[in-house]
């Protein structure tokens, strides 16, 4: 083991020092349309197309890796990639361990779906995603939650039975109600939270921050951001 | 992978199946078992020297060594191993890299700890960021290999301390008694029968380390565990080949493959138990014996 270790770390510093600027983009790979792993095994989704027009616009050298959700915070800040790029919500909680460029979504509902239209979603048993925004939701909402790793367990989830109604975003949901053949309904009214999805750095890191800010504010400005919303999200998505 | 692969929505039946299972994803589910085995292969064997190594402190006549012997096998025994999985191996990337700062950046002012924040200079990054993604595969890799050896060396440490234990006394003694000194008694009587003793705690660790290696994904390594539920789960229309939740049989076929690793695992170690009983003052030494006398 001695040996592996040595010859490890003989091999990455003899490497040779030229740094251009990879920015290693970290993202879950389990959150279509936002991001997902296509049939070649490859990071694809909204947010690989956006991710890599920002990192054209803003001249950077980008790589994307993929990260499980839970531990996704903890090794941005530990520096084993440089953003989190995984449809996550701005929201105070967050802001506090990392910096957030401005959004690149705006704020989108989030709704329940249920296996049968009468759920009550205020008193039912709801599933919801580890550690997001809609499982703090739920939470204080007064049902009971039901916590998931990833967002398919969420839906088995309701599907076996286990939970009534499972609360996520609505471009994640809706295109898995609609392919459903009436298994899946959307109940209830649309929720509200948090404000918009943003690009996670660490909190040291402003130089990234504002490139990536001033990238983002001229796709917004063209209109090619708005664009793509459309292309991924459907029509009557919430644009800019 | 074959020609007529190139427009999925139109194949059906067999067609649909072959190039569905021939993707690109499937290839790195595939490739995903041989990572499993390669983990499985380099583990066991550092693990056990590992515990060689935690067992043999733990016995030293010198106290700071034996402290430091004892101190392993109760410390990481009592951690939960999925707080060590979480938290110990971003320690220890950690620690790498504060270690490879202070040699490669000296010119360097700004704290490394900023708030929540490790930043060391991109030179002491490992890998570094712009080496290719294989490498940082290979770098995660081996923090696992790394990490589950500590993990179950403890345990192994353990069970070869007990096995050590076992050895009967007069064994001992007798080769104090022609003159042995404690390194000769040590290594000619001790270690070579010793493993008789330890066998079924370390068969069980090995049945264990197979279970747990799906503790990968948690250290960023993709397994079998992870493709598996990553292609069993329901697809949408944006994937070329959508399809409802087909865990079950992913799961199913992994449980054909774990009930056959475990099972040519059985039929290795009751092989080594025999041989390794031969002579031995033990149950099993016993009825070989009569087996040869009648």
């Amino acid at each position: 083991m001695k040996k592996i270790i040595m010859s490890v770390a003989i091999l990455a510093m003899s490497s040779s020092f030229a740094l251009a600027d990879t920015i290693r983009m970290g993202t879950e790979g389990a959150y279509p349309p936002y991001n997902f792993i296509n049939d070649a095994g490859e990071v694809d989704g909204f947010e690989r197309e956006l991710g890599d027009e920002l990192c054209k616009r803003a001249e950077l050298t980008c790589e994307w890796v993929t990260n499980e959700w839970d531990s996704i915070i903890p090794n941005l800040v530990s520096g084993n990639y440089d953003t989190i790029i995984a449809g996550m919500s701005i929201t105070d909680e967050r802001d506090e361990v990392i910096d957030f460029t401005q959004n690149y979504t705006p704020p989108s509902p989030s709704i329940y779906v249920a296996a049968s239209a009468d759920v009550d979603v205020t008193t039912g048993i709801i599933a919801a995603q580890t550690s997001t925004i809609q499982s703090g939701h739920v939470a204080s909402s007064g049902a009971t939650l039901v916590e998931f790793a990833t967002p398919d367990e969420t839906l088995a989830a309701v599907k076996n039975g286990e939970a009534d109604a499972v609360l996520a975003d609505v471009d994640f949901l809706r295109p898995v109600a609609e392919e459903s053949n009436g298994e899946l309904v959307i109940v209830g009214e649309p929720v509200f939270l948090g404000g918009g999805v943003g690009l996670g750095v660490r909190e040291s890191d402003n130089e990234l921050r504002d490139k990536f800010d001033a990238a983002i504010q001229s796709m917004k400005d063209d209109g090619t951001l708005n664009t793509m919303i459309t292309k991924w999200f459907g029509a009557d998505a919430y644009t800019f | 992978m074959f020609s007529f692969c190139a427009e999925p929505d139109i194949l059906e039946g067999l067609q649909w199946v072959t190039c569905y299972l021939t993707t690109g994803k499937h290839f790195a589910f595939y490739a995903s078992f041989g990572t499993v085995m390669l983990l499985l292969a380099v583990t066991a064997p550092v693990a056990l020297l590992f515990g060689f190594g935690g067992a043999t402190a733990a016995r030293s006549t010198i106290a700071p060594l034996r402290w430091f012997g004892k101190g392993y096998t109760a410390i990481v025994r009592g951690i939960p191993d999925i707080a060590f999985f979480m938290f110990f191996v971003i320690a220890l990337d950690q620690a790498f890299e504060f270690v490879r700062h202070k040699v490669l950046c000296p010119e360097w002012t700004d704290p490394i700890r900023q708030g929540n924040d490790f930043v060391v200079c991109s030179a002491a990054k490992l890998p570094l960021s712009s080496s290719p993604q294989w490498m940082h595969e290979t770098y995660g890799f081996m923090l696992a290999v790394l990490t589950f050896a500590i993990v179950f060396g403890a345990f192994a440490a353990n069970v070869l301390y007990g096995g050590m234990g076992a050895v009967p006394r007069g064994q001992l003694e007798t080769a104090e008694a022609y003159g042995m000194s404690r390194r000769q008694t040590f290594w000619r009587i001790l270690v070579p029968q010793m493993w008789i003793y330890a066998l079924p705690g370390l068969s069980n660790l090995w049945m264990i380390l197979i279970k747990a290696t799906p503790l990968l994904f948690l250290l960023g390594v993709e397994d079998i565990v992870y493709w598996a539920r990553e292609l069993g789960g329901s697809k949408t229309q944006v994937f070329s080949y959508p399809h409802p939740d087909w865990r079950l049989y992913y799961f199913l076929g992994l449980l054909v493959f774990y009930l056959s690793l475990t099972k040519v695992s059985e039929i290795v170690l009751s092989n080594l138990t025999d041989k390794l009983s031969k002579g031995q003052a033990t149950m099993g030494g016993e009825s070989q014996r009569k087996a040869v006398a009648s």
